[in-house]
C-alpha cells in the first residue's frame, strides 16, 4: 500500500496576510482547531480498538493463566498449565488439522477462480454492471441461512447433491460423516460466498492498470497469457496480498459454516467424531458449552499466533509469486 | 502507437469478449442464484418434497403458511427490528468515524500521523473474534450482556473503514479546496462536513453497503452475548434450526425471510456500488 506523504501547504493558510497582525481570540481558536482536530478525528478508532482489540488480546493472555470457570469469582492461578494441556490435547490438534484442511480447500481454488473471473469481467461485456452484481450476490447471503441451506443440500439421505449423484449413476457420499467429504462440502460453501467478492476486489485493481501497458506489450508481441502473467499479475501484487491475507485470517477462524453443517443442530461438536470441528468451534464449545474460560483463552492465543505466522508466510509467498517486477 | 494496421486492429480488439465468455458467466450467475432459489423452493412447499428423488423445480403455495409459523416459533419481528437498529447504527457510526479519520490521515498534518496509520493497518491482522471471552466477561460486568449495545459498541468503527476512506480521500480531495475553505474562515469540522464529505461520497457509499451487510450477517458475537428472547435475525435463525428434528420448510422460510431485506438493499444499491468500485476506489 502507498503511504503517500504529500506536503500540505497548510503553513501558508495559517498566516493570513490580509488581516491585521493582531492575534485575537478568533485566531488562537483557529490555531487550536488546526492542532487538536486531527487527533479528535482519529481518536474514535483508537478508543474502540483499545476496548475491543487490545484489551481483549491482553486480557485473554491473562485469563489463559488461570483455571477459570464461567461465573467463578476466585479463579486459581495455574501458570502455563492450560498451554501444556493444550499441546497434549488430541482434539485440539485434530481441530487444527480440520481448520487448515478446510482453509486450503477453500482459499486456494477460491483465489484462483476469483482471479480468472476478474480477468473475464474486465473484458468489455454487454451489461457489465449486471454481471458484476450477479457475481457479488452470494456475498449478500447470510452465513447462517447459507449454512442451513447447504446442510440441507448436502444431506446424506435426502440431499439434492446426493440425488443428482445417484441420478448420474454415481454412489452417494455421506457428506457429514466422512471427514474429507465434510471438509469439501464446507469449503464449497465458503467458496460460493466469497469468490465473487474477491473477484470484484481484484477486478477493481485490474481496471486501474493503464491500457497503454497492455498495448505496449501487444506491440512487443505478447499474447493473452503472457500479458496476463507479465503485465497484469505483477501490477496486482498489492491487491493479491490484501486478498490473500484477509482470506487467511477469515479462513482460519471459520466458525459459522461448520457449526451449522452439523446433523445435530445446535451442537458444537463438529460432527460425531469431531470430523469437521474447527479451532474456533472448539474454542466456542470450550468457553460457552463447557464454560472453561481459562482453557478457551489458551486456545484463542495459540490460534492467534498461528494466524499471524500463516498470514506472514502468505505475505511472503504472494509477494514472490506475483512479484517479478515491482 | 505505431501505424501498423494489423497491430492497430488487434489493439482495438483488446478486451473484446468471445461468445463462450458469456456462457461461463451465465453458469456462474445461475450458480450464485441457486441456493437462494432452493431455499425459497423448500420454503414454499412442505417437507415431503425433500424425500423425493427428483424434487419439483417450481415453487409451491405454502410460503406464507410456513412464514407465519416462523413468527410463531421465534420472536422474528423483534429480531428484524433489532437487526435494523444494530446494522443501521453501526453503519452510520462506522462511515462517519472512518471518514473523519480518513480525512485526518489523508489531508491533515499532525505529529505521529504516519506511525498511527501504520498501527491501524497492522491491527487489520488482529482477529477481533478471538477477543470474545474477555469481551463477554467485560459485557457481563457492565451489565450489557443481552442488550443491543453489547453488539453495537464493539463495532462503532473499523480499521478497514479508516484504511479504505484514507486511500480514497488522498486522491479525491484536492488541497486547494481545503485551503480555499480555510481562507474563508471555515473551521476544521466545517471543512470536513461541507468540503470533504461530498468529495468522498462514492467511497462512503461502498463502505456503508459493506458495513451494513457484514453487520446484518454477523453471527458469532451476537450468538454469544444476546439471548433467545432478544435476538438478531441470525441468532433467531439458528434457534429455529436447533432441535432434534429439523423442520426444513420452517427453517428455510426463515432464511428466505432473513435474506429478502438484504437482497433488496443490495439490488437497489448494488448497481451504484459496483459502478463505484470500478472508479478505482481500491488502491492496493
Amino acid at each position: 500500500m502507498t503511504v503517500t506523504n504529500k506536503t500540505a501547504p497548510e503553513s501558508r493558510a495559517t498566516t493570513r496576510p490580509q488581516t491585521a497582525p493582531r492575534p485575537g481570540l478568533r485566531d488562537r481558536l483557529a490555531r487550536w482547531d488546526v492542532k487538536i482536530s486531527p487527533y479528535l478525528y482519529v481518536a474514535p478508532f483508537f478508543i474502540v480498538f483499545a476496548i475491543v482489540g487490545m484489551f481483549p488480546l491482553l486480557y485473554t493472555a491473562y485469563v489463559s493463566l488461570f483455571s477459570w470457570k464461567a461465573g467463578d469469582d476466585d479463579p486459581d492461578f495455574i501458570g502455563l498449565d492450560n498451554f501444556k494441556e493444550l499441546f497434549a490435547d488430541t482434539q485440539f490438534w485434530h481441530a487444527l488439522e480440520n481448520t487448515v484442511s478446510i482453509f486450503l480447500l477453500s482459499s486456494v481454488p477460491q483465489l484462483i477462480i476469483a482471479l480468472l473471473l476478474a480477468a473475464v469481467l474486465t473484458l468489455r461485456l454487454r451489461g457489465a454492471t449486471g454481471w458484476r452484481v450477479g457475481i457479488l450476490l452470494p456475498y449478500a447471503a447470510s452465513l447462517v441461512a447459507l449454512g442451513i441451506i447447504f446442510a440441507n443440500l448436502f444431506g446424506p439421505r435426502y440431499g439434492l447433491v446426493n440425488g443428482v449423484l445417484q441420478t448420474l449413476g454415481l454412489s452417494p457420499v455421506d457428506w457429514q460423516a466422512n471427514r474429507f467429504a465434510s471438509h469439501v462440502a464446507i469449503a464449497i460453501m465458503v467458496n460460493w460466498r466469497w469468490t465473487g467478492y474477491n473477484a470484484l476486489i481484484v477486478l477493481a485493481a485490474m481496471q486501474a492498470i493503464p491500457k497503454e501497458l497492455h498495448e505496449a506489450a501487444l506491440i512487443d508481441g505478447a499474447g493473452t497469457v503472457r500479458r496476463f502473467t507479465h503485465v497484469t499479475l505483477p501490477l496486482l501484487k498489492p491487491t493479491l496480498i490484501f486478498v490473500t491475507i484477509t482470506s487467511t485470517i477469515g479462513g482460519l477462524q471459520i466458525f459459522t459454516e461448520p457449526k451449522l453443517f452439523d446433523a445435530m443442530p445446535g451442537s458444537n461438536n463438529g460432527g460425531s467424531t469431531h470430523q469437521f470441528q474447527t479451532v474456533t468451534l472448539y474454542l466456542y464449545q470450550t468457553a460457552f458449552e463447557n464454560f472453561d474460560l481459562g482453557y478457551a483463552s489458551a486456545i484463542a492465543w495459540v490460534l492467534f499466533l498461528i494466524i499471524v505466522v500463516i498470514a506472514l508466510i502468505n505475505y511472503f509467498l504472494t509477494g514472490r509469486l506475483a512479484g517479478r517486477r515491482k | 502507437m505505431s501505424g501498423h494496421p494489423s497491430l492497430r486492429a488487434r489493439a482495438a480488439r483488446l478486451g473484446k469478449p468471445r461468445k463462450a465468455t458469456y456462457g461461463v458467466l451465465i453458469v456462474f450467475v445461475l450458480g450464485s442464484l441457486f441456493p437462494f432459489y432452493w431455499s425459497f423452493l423448500v420454503a414454499s412447499r412442505d417437507n415431503g418434497m425433500l424425500t423425493e428423488r427428483i424434487p419439483p423445480l417450481l415453487p409451491g403455495g405454502n410460503f406464507f403458511a410456513n412464514a407465519a409459523r416462523v413468527f410463531d416459533t421465534v420472536p422474528f419481528w423483534r429480531a428484524l427490528a433489532n437487526s435494523v437498529i444494530v446494522s443501521g447504527t453501526v453503519t452510520l457510526t462506522t462511515v462517519l468515524f472512518s471518514s473523519l479519520a480518513g480525512f485526518a490521515f489523508a489531508k491533515l498534518r499532525f505529529r505521529g500521523r504516519n506511525g498511527l496509520f501504520v498501527f491501524i493497518v497492522v491491527t487489520l491482522a488482529v482477529p477481533t473474534q478471538l477477543g470474545i471471552i474477555p469481551l463477554f466477561i467485560a459485557m457481563s460486568k457492565l451489565g450489557w450482556a443481552g442488550g443491543l449495545q453489547s453488539v453495537i459498541v464493539p463495532n462503532l468503527v473499523t480499521a478497514f473503514g479508516v484504511f479504505w476512506m484514507r486511500q480514497y480521500t488522498v486522491d479525491a480531495l484536492p488541497y486547494e479546496l481545503i485551503e480555499a475553505a480555510r481562507m474563508d474562515g471555515c473551521s476544521m469540522i466545517r471543512i470536513f462536513w461541507n468540503v470533504c464529505l461530498p468529495a468522498v461520497r462514492p467511497a462512503a457509499a461502498i463502505l456503508a453497503m459493506f458495513t451494513f451487510m457484514t453487520s446484518w450477517n454477523d453471527f458469532l458475537w451476537p450468538l454469544v452475548v444476546l439471548d433467545a428472547g432478544n435476538p438478531t435475525v441470525q441468532v433467531a435463525l439458528e434457534k429455529l434450526q436447533s432441535g432434534y428434528y429439523v423442520d426444513y420448510s420452517l427453517v428455510l422460510a426463515g432464511t428466505t425471510l432473513a435474506t429478502i431485506p438484504i437482497l433488496i438493499v443490495f439490488l437497489l444499491l448494488g448497481r451504484q456500488i459496483v459502478a463505484g468500485i470500478m472508479q478505482g476506489a481500491v488502491k492496493g
